[in-house]
């Protein structure tokens, strides 16, 4: 731990070319990865993506059927579970039902050749980082859930494992703990610095706590980026639409330069998206702009609209969320969403509007 | 109307116990019998002794039966338990090609009459040429008590969840080390429950015993059998009190020392 920096190595992961198959189905269609010394990487999509199976892969609970893994940039194909010093926290926490939360912990500095004498302490260590110092006499069944995924945490990171993987370690916690937790495994995480990934089909955990997000759909890797990336550049639609809600308008790019693509679509017109925010549009192709819901705003007919694209529009249903509203807006021929912070009263349904957004909020697709 | 619903369950309360007597009354005659300072083993009693509990003592042929049957049952409660802990392995946690006929298969002693696996057993040894012996006996009642441990062990072992053993192997002990630490210890109190049975099934069994013994060998059920035969001796009686207290008693206790293990690990 953060006592004895130099027994714990920090290591990169990398996925090279991998493929998983069971029988006839495809779950990772040559997945390529590569996670930095240190860096919290979340696997993010939907469940049935492969984000589970690609971590069960680094783990060794499952042989891939091509490519290779590296750990520390070596290959660990043919390394066993038991032999690649990694942390693995579960869903459903996995602690032993049978053993204290004291030698749940101390269960793999016995493979460790630790000396006694340092067990007893280092366990204690491991209590306190996870803030449950005096639970260690107790049985797993004696904790709450989150106080349980505490000590799975602590029992993971007390080996000072290379790699740490959490496995939708939050999902089994109700939705404040969750928070909380969220919080705290991020703390953990930079205290200790060891490189994480973390599975998760929760946007907003994703969001808040990765450094980098591997975006995944149907097996594949849709994007990796920085959260701020994939939220304001996605590079697909099902990245669109999977980070958030995103209103998607089919059109065409006239020209592009080196400061933005003009982009001509139905409803709203000519819209130029800054160039960095569509890097995959060439001029004169079809190409597809990504309006996000939060950045469509409705106002009162009249207002000032100066450096925004409009059109006028009518509300077809207003879902109430408290903070903010969800619309749904008929724009001509489509319907589109909004979210809005609520500014006084929100809009009625059946009131007209107008809907404008700012062209530098928008990013662009190229057409597939 | 309540009176009549009150009046129906008294019937049915009455029929219950008339049902309990009938089953258990020779039962109870047996045990107070035991007791009987007289020769005969019948009523009326002329008083209460451990004559023939003492007599029972210093019978060698029922002694040496006694022995025995001890050790076929330990020894077929040990070999039991220790294949069916590797097949309901096998069977819950490795996709083994043919599960499900090869676990019928091991289920399929219960559902054969006794009598019938008794002569089967007999006649396929007889074809191999092999004589009785004491390993015969044995492996009719590995055979015969092994679908009773494999049913117990499996309907844990499904129950022990596949991340608590990642978990384990995650944190550095072997496939090997991972059993002995987490699976054994989490299925324990099915796999003493599945070595009572197969004991205690092995200690009272008789059909298969009586097919499969080597002549001179007898267990306690063919011992009382045999004198049976002879004449209703008051011993009998004290032996069958012992017969009943070991195969009531082993179950009562072993159940209640799972129930302890089971509510220390929290499961």
């Amino acid at each position: 731990m953060n006592t004895h920096p130099e027994s714990a190595p920090v290591s990169s992961v990398t996925l090279n070319n991998i493929v998983k198959r069971f029988g006839t189905f495809t779950a990772v269609h040559k997945a390529n990865l590569e996670i930095p010394e240190g860096a919290f990487v979340t696997l993010l999509g939907p469940s049935g993506c492969g984000k589970t199976t690609n971590l069960r892969m680094i783990a060794g609970l499952l042989d891939p059927s091509e490519g290779e893994i590296l750990i520390g940039g070596k290959r660990v194909n043919d390394v066993p579970i038991h032999k690649r010093n990694l942390g693995i926290v579960f869903q459903n926490y996995a602690l032993f039902p049978h053993k204290t939360v004291a030698e749940n912990i101390a269960f793999g500095l016995k493979y460790r050749n630790v000396p006694k004498s340092d067990v007893a302490r280092r366990v204690q260590e491991a209590l306190d980082l996870v803030q449950l110092p005096d639970v260690g006499h107790r049985y797993p069944k004696e904790l709450s859930g989150g106080q349980q995924q505490r000590i799975a945490l602590a029992r993971a990171i007390v080996i000072e494992p290379e790699v740490l993987l959490l496995d939708e370690p939050l999902s089994a916690l109700d939705a404040n703990l969750r928070e909380d937790m969220r919080v705290e495994l991020k703390r953990i995480q930079s205290k200790i610095g060891v490189t994480t990934v973390f599975v998760t089909h929760d946007q907003s955990e994703a969001l808040a706590m990765s450094d980098k997000i591997v975006v995944m759909s149907a097996g594949r890797i849709e994007q990796v980026g920085t959260p701020e990336e994939v939220y304001n550049t996605p590079a697909s639609e099902f990245v669109a639409n999977f980070l958030g809600a995103s209103n998607i308008l089919a059109g065409a790019c006239v020209t592009k330069d080196a400061d933005a693509a003009l982009l001509d679509v139905p409803l709203f017109g000519s819209v130029p998206v800054p160039a960095d925010k569509a890097p995959a549009v060439t001029a004169g192709a079809s190409a597809k702009l990504v309006l996000r819901a939060e950045k469509l705003v409705l106002m009162a007919p009249g207002s000032d609209t100066s450096g925004m694209v409009t059109a006028e529009a009518v509300v077809e249903t207003v879902d109430y969320q408290g903070q903010t509203v969800r619309y749904f807006l008929r724009v001509g021929d489509r319907q589109l969403q909004a979210i809005n912070m609520i500014d006084g009263r929100p809009f009625a349904e059946g009131q007209s509007v107008t809907a404008a957004f700012r062209p530098q909020d928008c990013a662009a697709l190229a057409s597939a | 109307m309540e009176g009549r619903f009150n009046m129906g369950w008294t019937l049915i309360r009455g029929w219950a116990v008339l049902v309990y007597i009938f089953m258990f009354l020779p039962v109870a005659v047996v045990v107070l019998l035991s007791f009987n300072a007289s020769q005969f083993g019948n009523f009326p009693m002329t008083g209460f002794s451990f004559r023939w509990f003492v007599e029972l003592a210093g019978n060698e042929a029922i002694l040496r039966a006694f022995r025995t049957s001890i050790i076929l049952g330990l020894l077929t409660a040990l070999i039991s338990t220790t294949l069916g802990v590797l097949a309901s392995l096998a069977l819950v946690r490795y996709r083994v090609p043919g599960a499900n006929a090869i676990s019928t298969l091991l289920i399929a002693p219960i559902l054969v009459p006794e009598v019938v696996l008794a002569v089967a057993l007999l006649l396929f040894l007889n074809f191999l040429g092999v004589n009785k012996s004491f390993g015969l006996l044995l492996a009719g009642h590995v055979i015969f008590t092994l679908p009773f441990v494999i049913l117990v062990v499996q309907a844990r072992l499904v129950s022990i969840k596949r991340d608590v053993e990642e978990a384990a192997m995650s944190l550095g002990a072997s496939p090997v080390q991972t059993f002995f630490q987490i699976t054994l210890p989490l299925m324990m109190p099915a796999v003493l429950a599945g070595g009572l049975f197969a004991f205690t099934i092995s200690f009272d069994d008789i059909t298969g015993t009586l097919f499969w013994k080597p002549g001179g060998v007898e267990t306690v059920p063919t011992q009382i059998f045999a004198m049976l035969r002879n004449s209703i001796s008051p011993e009998i009686n004290a032996l069958g009190t012992v017969m009943i207290v070991m195969t009531v008693g082993l179950p009562l206790l072993g159940a209640a020392i799972a129930r302890a293990m089971a509510r220390k690990s929290g499961t």
